[in-house]
């Protein structure tokens, strides 16, 4: 699904640039559930951004389901993102004036899913995370957790073929935590490609795969034992 | 393009910030309606000088003999010299694209001695020696009875049509006018009709007390033989008199031998020029209204795009979010280009309806004081508000053009990462 190949980015900070990934290579298949982990400063979040097509890779090759991708220009970019990606953040960036149902639809508007059937769907992905009943209420009515159980819903109301969550529970307490992580694994249950930034060890082994970053190396990339959060979660 | 959730979101946008989406609508709307309001000002102000000019047909010059002031073929100067009734039959034969010309004589002057007897009242009128046609060079409403007429004319009847101003003076209120003679230095008229003129400056009274007579009927009851005391001619609407006012009077120079070069002999005046100059006045006064109304308008569109800057600059977050979900970059474009002519255009109309109203209000006031000298009516027609949108629509346009620029210029990464 996912192929990246002696990725470089480096960032320049006035007169000396600053190196930040030094030569990533790494693959995902298909219905992985990889967890991203390293300190700050060790290019995770970069390496997800350039994953995102957010940001662009010095040097290197990135292969996303057979697509290479290299040199978009944003129109592409834009389309390649609504098509094939679904974002969640830490700060869950929801749109404030929009209700839940609306920011949910959002990634179908793009897709200029046609309004009716954009409801329905949103609606129904709503559902899976469990706030329908929250869906006329807009973001700054609802919990952290709802919050992010409604970016969930966003970013796979369009479908993608993978997921790239940045820390998604990194604003949250471990409770809810946890709730976030059983959604997440659940969603990875369905066959969903899931890339999880974190720097939370619990977090980390709730996912299939560890991947250690330091310096803007891969370190360690191990298999684990995933532990199911719903073992927390009453 | 004009989808629903596009103008959900126009809207949701606009209304977050009420008071601050107020204020730079005002100064959008104050712009288009001090470009109305001068519009419509010029437009009153034209219609009062236009109304001085009163109906007469103005492409038309007046022309009168006067003393020769050079001798020529071994006449003298400072002769005098009258134009002939044949000298018409000469203008129409060597001068194309005239509509009409109309050999006058006339009595009487501005208030003069009493000319016009009617039983034991005594009037000074300007009684005219005329043809049919000046009825379309001077025009006037035939309020009862008939204007002079062909059979008039070649019979050489004595009849004549006077005004209100005349019959006002002449007859008891409920009279009957029709039928009933008045004499003019001596000679009975038939009074035939009676007439109108529209007209409002200083002459108004003047030109109700006159009386129009069959110009051969006038010749012979005057005894003035064939001359002609002077004439009016009109051009067709193609042609421009003035260009053909030299070719006329040198027609006359050479019919009653006067040197080419004689400047003064014969007088004459261009009402078309005249029009002219103060047409030429009304384009400047539009002009300067356009001018100052879109320098106004102009300060209006800067604080448009100004407040869109901020918007942008706010909304930067949510820019990267929508971007981060697949929003096309033109897609952003055109929502901030949207917002942008929405508010113009929305506040514009609120200039022009605001600017209607008071253009309302005034010439409801005008009519409730009566007339006032040289303006009349301001207005504004459906042409220049259909202009006054289209330059509302190119500057919202050219207002959200670089805020939406700068919307989509920050790149969706960085854009995220602004709280």
């Amino acid at each position: 699904m996912i192929e990246i190949k002696d990725l470089h980015k480096s960032y320049k900070m006035g007169s000396n640039s600053l190196h930040v990934l030094k030569g990533i290579n790494f693959t995902a298949e298909e219905g992985e559930l990889v967890a991203i982990m390293g300190s700050s400063g060790s290019g995770k979040s970069t390496l997800l951004n350039i994953l995102g097509m957010l940001d662009e890779a010095d040097s290197g090759e990135y292969t996303l389901d057979g697509v290479p991708i290299k040199n978009l220009s944003e129109t592409k970019a834009a389309q390649y993102r609504n098509k094939f990606l679904g974002f969640v953040f830490q700060s869950f960036n929801l749109i404030n004036y929009k209700s839940a149902l609306e920011n949910v639809a959002l990634p179908l508007y793009y897709q200029k899913v046609p309004r009716k059937e954009r409801q329905e769907k949103a609606l129904q992905y709503l559902e899976r995370v469990g706030l329908k009943e929250w869906a006329t209420h807009l973001p700054s009515e609802l919990s952290g957790g709802q919050k992010q159980r409604v970016a969930i819903a966003r970013a796979m109301a369009a479908e993608p073929k993978v997921l790239l969550a940045d820390e998604p529970t990194g604003a949250l307490d471990s409770t809810t935590s946890y709730e976030v992580m059983d959604l997440i694994q659940k969603i990875n249950d369905e066959g969903n490609t899931i890339l999880v930034v974190t720097h939370e060890e619990d977090i980390a082994h709730m996912c299939k795969r560890i991947v250690h970053l330091r310096d803007g190396v891969i370190v360690e990339d191990k298999k684990v034992k995933q532990v199911r959060a719903s073992e927390y979660v009453q | 393009m004009f989808s629903r959730d596009r103008w959900r979101e126009i809207l949701e946008v606009l209304t977050s910030n009420i008071g601050r989406t107020v204020l730079t609508a005002f100064g959008v709307c104050w712009g288009i309606f001090i470009l109305i309001i001068l519009l419509a000002a010029g437009k009153g102000f034209e219609n009062g000088i236009r109304a001085d000019f009163g109906d007469i047909a103005t492409n038309t010059m007046f022309m009168w003999t006067r003393r020769t002031t050079k001798p020529y073929e071994g006449l003298p100067k400072d002769r005098s010299f009258e134009f002939k009734v044949s000298d018409v039959q000469a203008i129409w034969d060597n001068i194309p694209n005239l509509r009409f010309v109309s050999p006058r004589n006339q009595l009487g002057g501005f208030r003069g001695g009493g000319n016009v007897i009617r039983g034991i009242r005594v009037g000074a009128y300007n009684v005219y020696g005329d043809y049919p046609e000046i009825i379309n060079q001077d025009p006037m409403t035939v309020t009862s009875g008939r204007f002079i007429n062909q059979n008039d004319i070649e019979e050489k009847r004595k009849v004549a049509i006077i005004g209100q101003g005349v019959k006002s003076e002449l007859y008891e209120k409920g009279e009957e006018v029709l039928g009933s003679y008045i004499k003019i230095q001596g000679v009975n008229f038939m009074v035939i009709g009676t007439y109108k003129k529209k007209n409002n400056d200083g002459d108004g009274e003047e030109a109700q007390k006159e009386i129009f007579v069959p110009f051969t009927s006038f010749s012979q009851a005057f005894n003035r033989g064939e001359d002609v005391g002077w004439m009016a001619i009109t051009a067709h609407d193609g042609s421009s008199i003035s260009q053909l006012k030299e070719s006329i009077i040198d027609v006359m120079r050479e019919r009653h031998k006067i040197h080419p070069e004689d400047k003064r002999a014969i007088g004459y005046f261009d009402l078309y020029e005249q029009f002219n100059r103060v047409e030429s006045l009304f384009v400047g006064l539009k002009a300067i209204a356009y001018l100052v109304g879109i320098m106004v308008l102009l300060s209006g569109i800067i604080g448009v795009s100004n407040i869109m800057l901020i918007v942008v600059k706010e909304r930067t977050k949510e820019i990267g979010i929508r971007r981060a979900l697949g929003e096309q970059p033109w897609s952003i474009k055109k929502q901030i280009l949207m917002e942008s002519i929405f508010l113009t255009i929305i506040s514009g109309m609120t200039g022009i309806i605001f600017g209607t109203l008071v253009i309302y209000g005034i010439n409801a006031l005008l009519d409730s004081v009566g007339p006032v000298d040289m303006f009349i009516n301001p207005s504004v027609s459906v042409g220049v508000v259909t202009g006054a949108l289209v330059i509302l629509m190119v500057s919202g346009l050219l207002a959200g053009f670089i805020p939406a620029n700068s919307a989509i210029r920050v790149r969706p990464i960085e854009a995220l990462r602004t709280e």
